[in-house]
């Protein structure tokens, strides 16, 4: 017999009690644990895939779409922009590197994305099997392209206009797979890259199916992309590109650059740092909404644990007396009613613990776009053991009075009204 | 080897009892008689160490019982002294098993299993080890009291109204089983009855209705 053992027993005496204390604590805790394991799981993610990019330049419309189209890949383009007022801009003295995207198909709801090298550069990705792409129609895909839809090298398959997967077939190009990234937990997993040429490629058949009828066998030999590497691709002055990801050359670049392009120019310059910041904070209200209610029900657990302490030791006054009388010391009365608290909110921290990685792991199983977003509930995030710790700290708190009732029992007068 | 010397106590201001002298050689027994409030309890108290007196010594071997220090004195009355008292009172949610573990855990003296079967043998409650306390009937759970108050071989049993709830024949057992009990283990026992079915059992005696 020890006091730990003790108060354990007083617990396990009452298990309706118990039950119900250890739920309202597990529920509190399990929420805000989800809260945090999403939180800082897209946090992290968000940042990881703005890396390297200090602005965007695409066609105007709302800033956060153009970040959220052209970095997350999650919402729809804004529109394009001319292919010759991108080569005009990529003269500026500001820009150090400039990333050409250019959107619009799909491939069973993954994204098509014209580029050049210096866009797995950008998220260092490095090649599983195969090489990048380098001629036209030839396409590299990430790695949860090939798992998904068990595409290997030299598989062909014909793109989709539009960004989700219900849309046309353009079934006169197909692309031909000739690499496959490794995982990378960026946007490059969940893309299909090419050459700006490609989609240049598949868009104008459609457009000029009739005329270039004649020119077929033409289009049965590859045509060596004209910037594969880095750059942007030669083209007439009707061609057009989604976006540019800009890196500026200095500090001044974040300064005068987006006024410039927002005032001089038909093109819309974002920055993804702020965007993603007011992202957040727009989120944040919500997400502080959620986090209150679940402090409320861990305040309704702490009250509830105390009422059921204070009241059972009303009934337990004789238990206490009796124990003083065995010799029990007023610290040790203390210490096993603080215990007894302890544990329930413990327990309740632990069954959190559980709900609250397990739902996540739950809703990513049910939702197929978390795995993009790259959201599991396998993962220890930062600051939950200081979550764990406020459920102990609710122990103390809801059984710090009665502990000290405890403390005071006056042995004799309990003893003396029988 | 009990020693009370000038005692001084009451519950309220009005109704101060005085003990001048009085003295418990061992192998010795007290019976305390009174009416209901007449102070039997509180004397009782005063000589397990739960209540300070207003005045006053009690020495038990020569150890002078209210200069320990708070948590001194409860380990002595742990190891020391036995109480029994009108009701059962036990832990309702443990073992009876666990309720005399608690004795030695609580006394800090080491927990020995084998005593607790020895103890509850001699009371004819060795089958009851692993019962719930609330599946014991009232004998059984006051013999369940007994067998706490003599678990640590104490010096000093003291018993408060041990009967009052007991018919005729339980009550005069009870009375011997304390009583051989309290030899076996050279202890000294001292009771608080108004129960007159009782009040001969020794020679010993403290009326406190003649204050």
């Amino acid at each position: 017999m020890n006091l730990f053992l003790l108060s354990w027993k007083y617990i396990k005496d009452k298990p309706l009690n118990t039950f119900l204390n250890v739920l309202l604590m597990g529920l509190g805790i399990a929420i805000i644990l989800v809260l945090m394991i999403l939180n800082s799981q897209l946090e992290e993610n968000l940042a990881k895939n703005k890396r390297g990019i200090d602005l965007v330049v695409g066609a105007k419309g709302s800033p956060l779409q153009l970040i959220l189209a052209n970095v997350y890949h999650i919402d729809f383009p804004t529109g394009n922009i001319k292919l010759d007022e991108a080569k005009a801009l990529t003269r500026n003295r500001q820009v150090k590197s400039a990333i050409p995207l250019a959107l619009g198909d799909n491939y069973q709801g993954f994204r098509i994305v014209g580029t050049n090298h210096d866009y797995v550069k950008l998220y260092e990705g490095s090649l599983a099997s195969g090489g990048l792409w380098k001629y036209n129609l030839e396409c590299t895909i990430g790695t949860n392209v090939a798992m998904q839809l068990g595409l290997k090298i030299g598989d062909e398959f014909f793109g989709a206009h539009g960004l989700s997967d219900t849309d046309l077939d353009h079934d006169e190009a197909s692309y031909k797979i000739v690499g496959i990234l490794e995982p990378s937990n960026s946007a490059l997993d969940n893309l299909i890259l090419t050459n700006i040429e490609s989609i240049w490629q598949v868009h104008d058949h459609s457009a000029e199916e009739g005329e270039e009828e004649a020119d077929h066998d033409h289009d049965n030999e590859p045509v060596l992309g004209s910037a594969y590497e880095t750059g942007l691709p030669e083209g007439g002055p009707e061609d057009e590109i989604t976006s540019m990801l800009i890196q500026y050359r200095s500090a001044m670049g974040a300064v005068t650059m987006p006024r410039m392009i927002n005032s001089n120019t038909n093109m819309q310059a974002a920055s993804p740092a702020f965007e993603t910041q007011r992202l957040f904070s727009l989120m944040g209200i919500g997400v502080n909404m959620i986090k209150s209610f679940a402090y409320i029900i861990i305040v309704i657990a702490g009250l509830s644990i105390f009422i059921s302490l204070y009241n059972a030791l009303k009934d337990r006054k004789y238990d206490l007396a009796i124990m003083r009388s065995l010799g029990a010391s007023k610290t040790k009365l203390f210490v096993h009613v603080i215990f007894e608290g302890i544990i329930i909110t413990t327990i309740g921290g632990a069954l959190g613990f559980v709900l609250g990685h397990g739902l996540v792991e739950f809703l990513t199983g049910l939702y197929e776009k978390s795995e993009a977003i790259g959201i599991s509930g396998m993962v220890l995030v930062k600051g939950e053991f200081y979550v764990l710790l406020i459920s102990v700290g609710v122990g103390v708190l809801a059984s710090i009075l009665p502990a000290f009732n405890a403390y005071r029992t006056d042995i004799s007068k309990v003893l003396a009204q029988e | 080897m009990i020693t009370i010397e000038n005692l001084n106590f009451g519950y309220s201001e009005k109704r101060i009892l005085t003990v001048p002298h009085m003295e418990i050689k061992e192998k010795q027994h007290l019976m305390i008689l009174g009416k209901s409030g007449s102070g039997k309890t509180t004397l009782l108290h005063i000589l397990g160490g739960l209540l300070k007196p207003v005045e006053g010594k009690v020495i038990i071997d020569e150890t002078n019982l209210y200069q320990l220090s708070g948590s001194e004195m409860d380990k002595y009355r742990g190891q020391n002294i036995g109480l029994v008292f009108q009701k059962a009172h036990l832990v309702s949610a443990l073992t009876v098993k666990d309720n005399l573990l608690l004795a030695q855990y609580f006394s800090g003296i080491p927990q020995d299993k084998a005593r607790i079967k020895e103890v509850l043998e001699t009371l004819n409650l060795g089958e009851k080890l692993n019962s719930k306390v609330r599946q014991l009937s009232q004998g059984e759970q006051q013999r369940v009291t007994i067998a706490r108050a003599l678990l640590n071989k104490p010096r000093v049993i003291l018993a408060d109204e041990p009967t009052a709830s007991l018919d005729d024949d339980n009550a005069n057992s009870v009375i011997q089983l304390l009583k051989e009990q309290a030899e076996s283990n050279n202890a000294s026992l001292i009771i608080a009855t108004h129960d007159q079915r009782v009040k001969d059992a020794f020679d010993l005696q403290l009326n406190l209705n003649e204050q």
